[in-house]
């Protein structure tokens, strides 16, 4: 834990306006879209978090007391001393738009593509950001919480079958 | 007066001998998506051993099958796949919708998965369960049998009756409801 | 276009264009060797795999959605469906999740119930994986030998808690039903009965000429490559990466119990399909160990903890548990969740499952986000399959183990 607090107060003289929290053990950063990928890519270098383990984001559009539209989180791993940190993104609109980290690790790809699919913000300088679970056609971005569970009528439609037709 | 017949000569109807073939015959086609495609796994291997009915030759190859057996839900992107599966198949042919996805959607009510195939393509047999016992899916297949058994033509004239050719209507769009009214309002602290 | 000289066929020019010797075929979504429903393009050079464009979501479900919609425990039905062929794995998974929101301590008991599952849920996930790939690579037999063996493990779920499948069996705070002698004494049976097989198994496969020369150097992945792809589990100890989240994490106190990490340095197919047999056998000692040793006292926490249901005699005899029963069923109620968010993963069959879980005060998901290991090493699947064969696709998609479910949820 020690090595941990050490990486964050690290970090936090290196960037402007870098926060820190911890809860249950877990030690987060908040870093401004700014400084993004530079704080990445020296976590990488120089604190050894080869692992890039989860890309995912969360939409606080109800979320009580929230003052962000959208908090990407990273979950980066360290496979040599086992450390886990945590950094968070808050992005608002209309700038939706975060660097791609694929030059660092190429596990974010698929990642990256799946929060553009589901959330719909783009990762500049990514190599292939198209959708990848829905269809291509799809218009919305399904887990923003101002989409409905049962959708908006995707799901009906399609042309029937009869036993005269087939 | 009596026709007399040799030894090992049966009198039937044409209808009943195609059908008798029909139904000890089929070969499914395992379109198998979701957990029900493990169980149907479970019902062709070792311990239940579908081949005791004439049903384990699986095809994956729609053009040999007469039997679909879908198993797991089907996503949006998926449907236009099962439907040219099921078109690419030859008559006669029927459908065992397999699980509680298949058949209404079952847990699954979300923007991405079809409430139920019958919507979209003709049915024969829907077997409930999530996912169903392979015991359950062969019980659907012996139904299946005794079906093409009671109501078979040579021809497949049962499957252009009236019933059969009815359409299922899809269910009209439902209303949005605003996200904030699907979901429960986080509670304001315990007493 | 790209201009490329051929590598083995002179006839073409010097110059020549790209699309006059190589060919699209499409993979899926409805394939037999795929076993789920995924889609993979492929650019072949006669049979040699130029380029392979996977296309997933075909069983996409919105299974995050549904996190947002149902309650925590309800929420526990759905995780079984996500990795079908281990869906107790995945209800730990979940439920380790939430209880680390939480900072709920389990009893003694429920943790060593929950190692159990755990590890027969890593058995029958390794038996499906191996049993398939063997399929896969023409050894029918070995497939059923591993099937047999599952339903073995079925028998033992039904009975713990009373579905053969799609368990639904942990609870916020402990479990469904506690263990009983039943259970135990078919777990002993078990342990006894499944060294054998694992065995025959492994006589089948290990020095089999026709699989090991279809698997070995098949989809290669480096130590380096699998680190910076983010392939954890199986796939990437089958690469030498020494991470186990059983060892690193240590979660349910997988710190009390003496198993090794099977590791391999090739990897390729046959390492990864090495790798699970190996972590087989240390599942049998782990349940070994836990088997002789379930401690007694309660499976669920108390009913101070206001997380659990108490038992029926607490509802009708004591005031306490009235009112925690009350409060739990009750729709507008339930039990108190920080407004925070946290990590949390354990180690299944496939790799790291993890959950990023956001609460908001209500006893719903904020945010319900699953780190599907599926997902993860399918990315990794273009690299793994280029310059090989068409035949070695269906090798590499059996050694990686990938279930659509769990793929687009």
């Amino acid at each position: 834990m020690s090595m941990l607090s050490e990486i964050v107060t690290a970090l936090k003289d290196r960037f402007a306006d870098v926060a820190d929290s911890e809860f249950r053990g877990q030690a987060r950063l908040v870093v401004p879209p700014l400084h993004c990928l530079s704080a990445m890519r020296c976590l990488k270098n120089e604190y050894g978090f080869d692992m890039l383990v989860d890309i995912t984001c969360v939409d606080y559009l109800n979320f009580r007391d929230a003052t962000d539209r959208f908090g990407l989180v990273y979950v980066l791993a360290n496979t040599e001393s086992n450390l886990r940190l945590i950094v968070r993104v808050m992005l608002n609109e209309p700038d939706l738009a975060v660097p791609s980290v694929t030059p660092l690790w190429e596990g974010a790809n698929w990642m990256e593509r799946e929060v553009w699919d589901m959330f719909g913000i783009r990762f500049e300088g990514h190599p292939d950001l198209r959708r990848i679970l829905l269809p291509e056609e799809f218009a919305a971005h399904p887990l923003r919480k101002d989409y409905p569970l049962q959708g908006r009528g995707e799901r009906h439609n399609f042309p029937v079958l009869t036993r005269a037709e087939a | 007066m009596a026709i007399e017949l040799p030894e090992n000569v049966v009198v039937s109807k044409l209808d009943s001998l195609a059908n008798w073939c029909r139904k000890n015959s089929l070969w499914p086609m395992p379109f198998a998506t979701a957990c029900c495609g493990i169980e149907l796994m479970a019902t062709g291997a070792s311990r239940h051993d579908l081949a005791r009915f004439g049903a384990e030759v699986f095809r994956f190859s729609p053009r040999q099958c007469d039997l679909m057996i879908v198993a797991g839900r089907v996503a949006m992107k998926m449907l236009p796949v099962l439907q040219r599966i099921w078109q690419q198949m030859h008559e006669p042919k029927w459908c065992i919708s397999m699980g509680a996805c298949a058949s209404t959607g079952g847990v699954f009510d979300t923007y991405a998965v079809v409430q139920g195939i019958d919507r979209f393509i003709p049915v024969d047999m829907y077997v409930p369960g999530c996912p169903p016992r392979p015991e359950q899916l062969i019980q659907a297949i012996i139904d299946l049998q005794d079906k093409i058994q009671a109501e078979g033509t040579i021809e497949g004239r049962e499957f252009t009756t009236f019933v059969r050719q009815q359409r299922k209507r899809a269910l009209m769009e439902l209303p949005i409801i605003g996200a904030s009214q699907i979901r429960t309002l986080p509670r304001q602290g315990v007493n | 276009m790209a201009t490329t000289a051929h590598p083995t066929r002179p006839d073409f020019a010097e110059n020549a264009r790209e699309e006059d010797f190589l060919w699209t075929l499409n993979f899926g979504p409805q394939h037999p060797a795929t076993h789920t429903t995924l889609r993979i393009v492929l650019k072949l050079d006669g049979e040699r795999v130029v380029d392979a464009i996977p296309d997933i979501g075909y069983l996409h479900s919105g299974f995050e959605k549904i996190g947002e919609h149902l309650d925590y425990n309800q929420y526990v039905t759905v995780t079984d469906r996500m990795n079908y062929i281990s869906p107790m794995a995945n209800n730990v998974a979940w439920h380790h999740a939430v209880e680390t929101l939480l900072g709920i301590e389990l009893t003694p008991r429920c943790k060593y119930i929950r190692v159990l599952i755990s590890e027969l849920a890593r058995i029958s996930d390794h038996l499906l994986s191996t049993g398939a790939m063997g399929l896969d690579t023409g050894a029918f037999t070995f497939f059923l030998y591993a099937f047999y063996q599952r339903e073995k493990i079925y028998d033992i779920f039904e009975t713990l808690c009373g579905a053969r499948f799609t368990n639904s069996y942990t609870r916020v705070g402990g479990v469904m039903y506690d263990i009983t002698p039943l259970v135990v004494e078919k777990i002993r049976a078990f342990l006894k009965d499944f060294p054998k097989t694992l065995a025959d198994m492994e006589k089948l496969l290990n020095r089999n000429r026709i699989f090991v020369d279809r698997t070995k150097d098949v989809g290669v992945l480096t130590k380096e490559e699998a680190i910076n792809r983010s392939c954890t589990g199986p796939i990437a100890r089958a690469s030498g990466v020494t991470r186990d989240v059983r060892k690193d994490h240590p979660y349910l106190g997988y710190e009390d119990f003496d198993f090794q990490v099977c590791c391999a340095k090739a990897g390729d197919c046959f390492a990864r399909y090495y790798v699970r047999m190996a972590e087989m056998r240390e599942s049998l000692k782990i349940l070994q160990q836990a088997v002789e040793n379930i401690p007694p006292g309660p499976a669920n926490i108390g009913i101070d903890e206001r997380t659990t249901l108490p038992s029926k005699q607490q509802v009708y005899q004591t005031i306490e548990g009235t009112i925690t029963h009350f409060e739990l069923t009750m729709a507008n109620r339930g039990f108190e969740v920080p407004c925070e968010e946290v990590y949390a993963a354990t180690e299944t069959g496939n790799g790291e499952l993890g959950f990023y879980i956001a609460g908001d005060g209500s006893n719903v998901a904020y945010r319900a986000r699953c780190r599907p290991p599926s997902f993860i090493h399918f990315a990794a699947f273009p690299h793994l399959i280029r310059g090989h064969t068409l035949s070695d696709i269906v090798a590499v998609l059996g050694s990686l183990n990938i279930i659509a479910a769990e793929l687009d949820r």
